[in-house]
């Protein structure tokens, strides 16, 4: 009987403790990029990282805006594909797709979001880079129009997963009284559903988003890893992410190079907490709006 | 009269339906790519031998052991501390900060991108603890990332464990922790379960996080114990179609192939639980 007590106890306060330590792996993970950022920041000038317009780590100029430039041009391109083609895909899959039609779309969907990033990589290295560089005459095949695409990809997933749960999850009763008052399917669609549902479908947007600003190894291997200010759509980029990655395994512990890969994770990690911030606030809304 | 009327409302619809199914295309081709390339370029001496020759010759043998080695290693630590948190928030933890803390912590430990995760592993296991790039230093960094994925999972099943259930276990004697491990755990292990299959996909397939704590670039041997570095499937990939010029596509194929029957692999496992546990 007391060993039973004693064992109660000893899982109550394991448990305990064993949650608690998820608050110390984030902090640890905060502080590390933290502190190693600040090193970097008392050897090189803030101002000079925020708007400089070079990174070009063996001359030793850090300067962000070449590298926020990069991951500007593949979001653009990843969310102009991915956004209106997921909020369409997740109307059909809600409202038109007959139940075997959306059970099978929906698991295409979910292995769409298995294929490891460096498997996209690879298809864009062998088989997407070069038609895009005969199609638009290029020198290389390998551009932040490259990387968007994959990155479109990756991020549908999230995104029609997401809206197609908040249409779904929509009280029948929206529906009955546009049909009732005369309007047809489509308008109900539009007029009606769309807008209650807008809160998950933002989330899912903004989820997506995180994925996209996120990802690293299918951008380090397709967009050209090019740190150059002036880039359009179709020029060599490279962004935040890819450039932690393609330096990290070259850099000199300890060095202003070193600390200054932690300040671009920095970057990534407000742009991170600001994304999921957002998005949880949406779903938050989307579930009061919902009843639940 | 709208153009959501009539002959628009017609149009819009098939438009609708048309983009609907064209959306999965991409993911149907690359597959089709995949299987096409792969399957030819797999053999029994690719599965079971070392690359040779720089890697332009042999086989995988030791990126597929290194994977499953750190596939392991990810789940010994991320299953019981992920499994354990959610039974706190669910059975354990009143609404204070302590929870709305670690509800925060998970939302944004999901969200933190792949390669800040192998930043930090790097930093704070491979040179701050002084693990050196190894098996161990890449599943704790593997480990930490599965956790919100598999925290959510638990959360989730055992808010759906109805309450009867723990009334009935303590009214009969049961202490609370016996109640949790014999009633309410395998109560909420299909979802559970689902959680920490997709999990793992998701780290089998892994680079960014491994890159600089675990990986190596070419070990034709196995590794012999957790200190050690490892062979990836995931960076081999990575390091032969990036890194190694005249590489025969036969071997990136195959390699390609294996990876994404593991990942995909796992993924149907979770679909094929989930829908097993819906069905009850």
């Amino acid at each position: 009987m007391n060993i039973r007590k004693t064992k109660d106890l000893l899982m109550k306060n394991s448990i305990f403790g064993i949650a608690g330590f998820n608050i110390i792996i984030v902090f640890l993970i905060f502080f590390f990029v933290f502190t190693n950022s600040m090193k970097f920041f008392t050897s090189f000038p803030i101002g000079n990282f925020f708007l400089g317009k070079e990174w070009i780590s063996l001359s030793d100029k850090y300067g962000l805006l070449p590298l926020f430039m990069g991951s500007f041009w593949v979001t653009l391109v990843a969310l102009g594909i991915s956004v209106p083609l997921s909020i369409i895909t997740a109307i059909y899959i809600a409202e038109y797709a007959s139940s075997k039609t959306r059970e099978r779309l929906k698991v295409l969907i979910e292995t769409m979001a298995a294929l490891p990033s460096v498997v996209l990589g690879y298809i864009g290295l062998y088989v997407l880079s070069n038609p895009i560089k005969e199609f638009f005459g290029l020198n290389t095949g390998l551009t932040a129009l490259t990387g968007g695409i994959l990155l479109a990809f990756m991020s549908i997933p999230t995104m029609v997963s997401i809206s197609d749960d908040s249409i779904r999850a929509l009280d029948n009763s929206y529906k009955e009284a546009s049909l009732a008052l005369g309007a047809n399917k489509l308008e109900t669609i539009i007029k009606i559903i769309l807008p209650a549902a807008f809160p998950g479908i933002f989330a899912g947007i903004m989820l997506g988003f995180g994925r996209i600003i996120g990802e690293t190894m299918t951008v380090l291997m397709v967009t050209g890893n090019a740190p150059i200010l002036d880039s359009g759509i179709l020029s060599p980029v490279r962004t935040l992410t890819a450039t932690i990655a393609a330096e990290m395994g070259e850099v000199v512990q300890g060095s202003t190079h070193y600390y200054s890969l932690f300040a671009v994770a920095l970057i990534l990690f407000a742009i991170s907490f600001a994304t999921n911030t957002i998005a949880d606030h949406f779903i938050h809304k989307s579930r009061k709006t919902m009843g639940k | 009269m709208s153009i959501l009327k009539g002959k628009g409302e017609k149009i819009i619809e098939s438009f609708i339906k048309t983009i609907g199914l064209l959306s999965i295309l991409p993911v149907v081709l690359i597959l089709g790519y995949i299987i096409f390339t792969g399957v030819p370029a797999i053999s029994w001496n690719f599965l079971s031998q070392a690359p040779k020759d720089g890697m332009r010759a042999g086989g995988i043998l030791p990126a597929i052991i290194g994977s499953l080695y750190l596939t392991l290693g990810t789940i010994v630590v991320s299953v019981p501390f992920g499994i354990l948190t959610g039974v706190y928030l669910v059975e354990y933890s009143k609404d204070n900060w302590i929870r709305r803390t670690i509800n925060l912590t998970i939302v944004n430990l999901a969200g933190i991108p792949s390669i800040i995760y192998g930043l930090f592993g790097m930093a704070f296991f491979v040179i701050y603890m002084k693990m050196g790039a190894s098996i161990l230093a890449g599943s704790l960094t593997l480990g930490i990332m599965c956790l919100p994925v598999i925290i959510t999972a638990t959360r989730e099943s055992l808010l759906a464990v109805p309450n009867h259930l723990r009334e009935a276990s303590l009214a009969l004697g049961a202490t609370k922790w016996e109640t949790i491990w014999k009633v309410i755990l395998p109560a909420g292990s299909p979802g559970i379960l689902t959680g920490v299959i997709l999990s793992i996909s998701r780290a089998a397939g892994e680079t960014a996080p491994i890159m600089f704590t675990v990986a190596a670039f070419y070990l034709p041997f196995l590794p012999e114990s957790i200190w050690d570095q490892a062979m990836t499937l995931p960076y081999h990939l990575y390091v032969i179609s990036t890194q190694v010029p005249n590489m025969p596509k036969a071997n990136m194929d195959g390699t390609l192939f294996v990876l994404v029957s593991i990942t995909v692999g796992f993924n149907v496992l979770g679909a094929y639980v989930r829908t097993k546990f819906k069905q009850r």
